[in-house]
């Protein structure tokens, strides 16, 4: 929103982040925990709440809990229990939902962002364990809802920041960060349109200078990072219209509408809940030794930020490639694939960001998609390195025939293309190149009176008649050395 | 009195019961009883002591991540109050 002054208000912002963790079986029953399968398939009866059964906490959800809280720097809770959060709605078969009220797993923390004014820490309050609920779905103006509880007793980590985030541009890249973390922690897929990654915002402004927090609202249901920002964008202009009204805004929950891109007011009654937290009896307590900690942190892989800082320091990338590269596990795994088949770690560095960055933005695809092996882009990279193929040839021709043909060899491929014996030779070479000057004397001219760009031009007229083929190094020398001689 | 109409009305309203007058007043009474037999407890110099969570030993008893068969939907279903092929029915929930 345009009309928000940031000069006279200021935006206190808190998120809870709620992520799936990607364990084979729920964090109290043993159904699978998979996506999009059919409606309450993935039950038993712990997870559908029937009298007489007991749950029994899975040690993965805890791994990743900790896991999470290691990579932020969190403090690990040594004593914990759960609790129950009581509440009646048909998407919670139990009644109550089992989290972490009073012993969250991970307390503290702090996630770096980079944000146009320069890096800043956002800290965390805390991070906590819980089970997800069903899904209610509605049609219409059927008079009935449809529960799935496919997804009920899913293991859920809910990050908890401090209201310490100013702005919908904090907002955005703190979620990118954390969305990024956790797919590098392999903790969760980070999927947000299929929920796997959801977030609550908490917005409030204040009176820059003031220190005294103003009435909060809770956005829900937001299903995207963009959406995030919308959404708090989108706030700070209502409430601050509304106070510069000298209207008194009322604490409550909102929902976002991705169309028109507003936040609507939702069950304000709900506000008043109680939810009597108390120690859940049916779980016993946890504790989470220094040992295993210490087993925990002897595998975490390596994080976003070491991540970046390899590349820049053992691959000798420049800073900008290296974030790039580091921007998901898949595209470093993949970079790092490649220079362990081809030295040229810069050139790799280009074709990624290069043609196969824009193959996959054109294609709507992942890294984790892309249709060619490591091998297949060492093979093409070295052809232009060895200075066998133009980059314009590898990059314009040869790319897209391996990308039609993945599993041929990129060698082969040129072989049949008839590149390499069309390759003119030395003499031939020196031939076109006279051939190019002679047609254009006037141009030769101003060539040497100082329009230095017409080599280019002059280049590109010898790729023409070579169809491409001919070594660009060599044929940059070359060219020189005729032009020299001409003048 | 420990106890007013008013928190019974609450408490029941949270456990969505609904209670008749009488109901409620003997609910009041009753609860009322129970607090005041637990006020004993108050007479206990507690000072210094941990809360006690759970009343046994048990520690990290743990599940290994591990995927079993899952319930037959249509067992499942037959369970419920009102279902069709695939889903659980409730009344419609308005958000």
């Amino acid at each position: 929103m345009s009309n928000f002054d940031s000069t006279i208000f200021e935006p206190v912002i808190g998120l809870e982040i709620h992520a799936q963790l990607q364990t084979n079986s729920k964090i109290f029953a043993s159904d699978p925990v998979l996506f999009g399968q059919d409606p309450n398939t993935l039950i038993s009866p712990i997870t559908l709440g029937h009298p007489g059964t007991l749950p029994k906490l899975n040690i993965n959800a805890v791994n990743f809990a900790i896991k999470m809280g290691l990579a932020i720097g969190s403090e690990i809770t040594s004593k914990q229990y759960f609790d129950r959060k009581n509440y009646f709605y048909p998407d919670l078969p139990k009644g109550y939902q089992i989290t972490q009220d009073k012993t969250p797993i991970c307390m503290g923390g702090a996630v770096k962002v980079r944000l146009k004014a320069g890096p800043k820490e956002i800290p965390f309050h805390h991070i906590h364990l819980e089970e997800d609920a069903g899904k209610s779905i509605h049609e219409g103006d059927n008079p009935y809802s449809f529960i799935d509880f496919n997804r009920a007793g899913t293991a859920l980590i809910e990050m908890v920041t401090e209201p310490a985030l100013h702005s919908a541009e904090e907002a955005f890249a703190l979620v990118t960060e954390v969305r990024k973390l956790v797919r590098y922690l392999g903790i969760c897929d980070g999927n947000m349109e299929e929920g796997s990654l959801r977030a609550d915002v908490n917005v409030s402004l204040r009176k820059v200078g003031e220190t005294k927090l103003g009435t909060k609202v809770e956005i829900k249901n937001m299903n995207s990072i963009r959406n995030i920002q919308r959404a708090i964008e989108y706030e700070c202009f209502r409430q601050s219209e509304a106070l510069l009204n000298g209207e008194q805004l009322v604490q409550e929950t909102r929902t976002f509408d991705a169309h028109t891109g507003k936040t609507h007011s939702m069950r304000v009654k709900e506000t008043m809940n109680d939810y009597r937290y108390f120690p859940e009896p049916d779980l016993a307590p946890l504790e989470i030794t220094e040992k295993w900690i210490a087993e925990i942190k002897s595998k975490m892989p390596l994080l976003p930020w070491e991540q970046e800082a390899e590349f820049i320091n053992t691959y000798h990338l420049p800073e900008y490639d290296a974030h790039f590269l580091a921007e998901s596990k898949e595209m470093a795994d993949y970079f790092k694939e490649i220079a362990s088949k081809t030295k040229a770690v810069k050139a790799i560095s280009n074709w990624l960001m290069g043609p196969v960055k824009s193959y996959l933005n054109d294609n709507h695809l992942e890294i984790s998609q892309f249709p060619l092996s490591a091998d297949r882009l060492a093979e093409i990279i070295d052809l232009v390195e060895s200075g066998t193929l133009s980059h314009n040839l590898a990059s314009h021709q040869l790319f897209p025939l391996c990308l039609s043909n993945p599993t041929e060899n990129a060698i082969q491929i040129v072989e049949k293309q008839g590149w390499l014996a069309n390759k003119p030779d030395e003499d031939s070479l020196h031939t076109i190149i006279e051939d190019t000057l002679n047609n254009f004397p006037d141009k030769v001219k101003e060539y040497h009176k100082g329009k230095k760009g017409l080599l280019a031009m002059f280049m590109g007229d010898v790729m023409k008649k070579t169809k491409g083929t001919a070594d660009p190094k060599r044929l940059n020398q070359l060219m020189a050395e005729a032009l020299e001689n001409r003048k | 009195m420990k106890i007013s109409t008013e928190e019974i009305e609450k408490i029941a309203h949270l456990a969505r019961l609904e209670l008749s007058n009488e109901q409620k007043e003997e609910m009041r009474s009753s609860v009322e009883k129970v607090l005041v037999w637990m006020e004993a407890l108050n007479e206990v110099d507690t000072d210094g002591i941990e809360p006690l969570v759970h009343i046994t030993e048990a520690l990290n008893n743990f599940r290994p991540d591990e995927a079993k068969p899952t319930l037959d939907r249509t067992k499942a279903l037959n369970l419920g109050p009102d279902t069709n092929d695939q889903y659980f029915k409730v009344p419609q929930v308005i958000e």
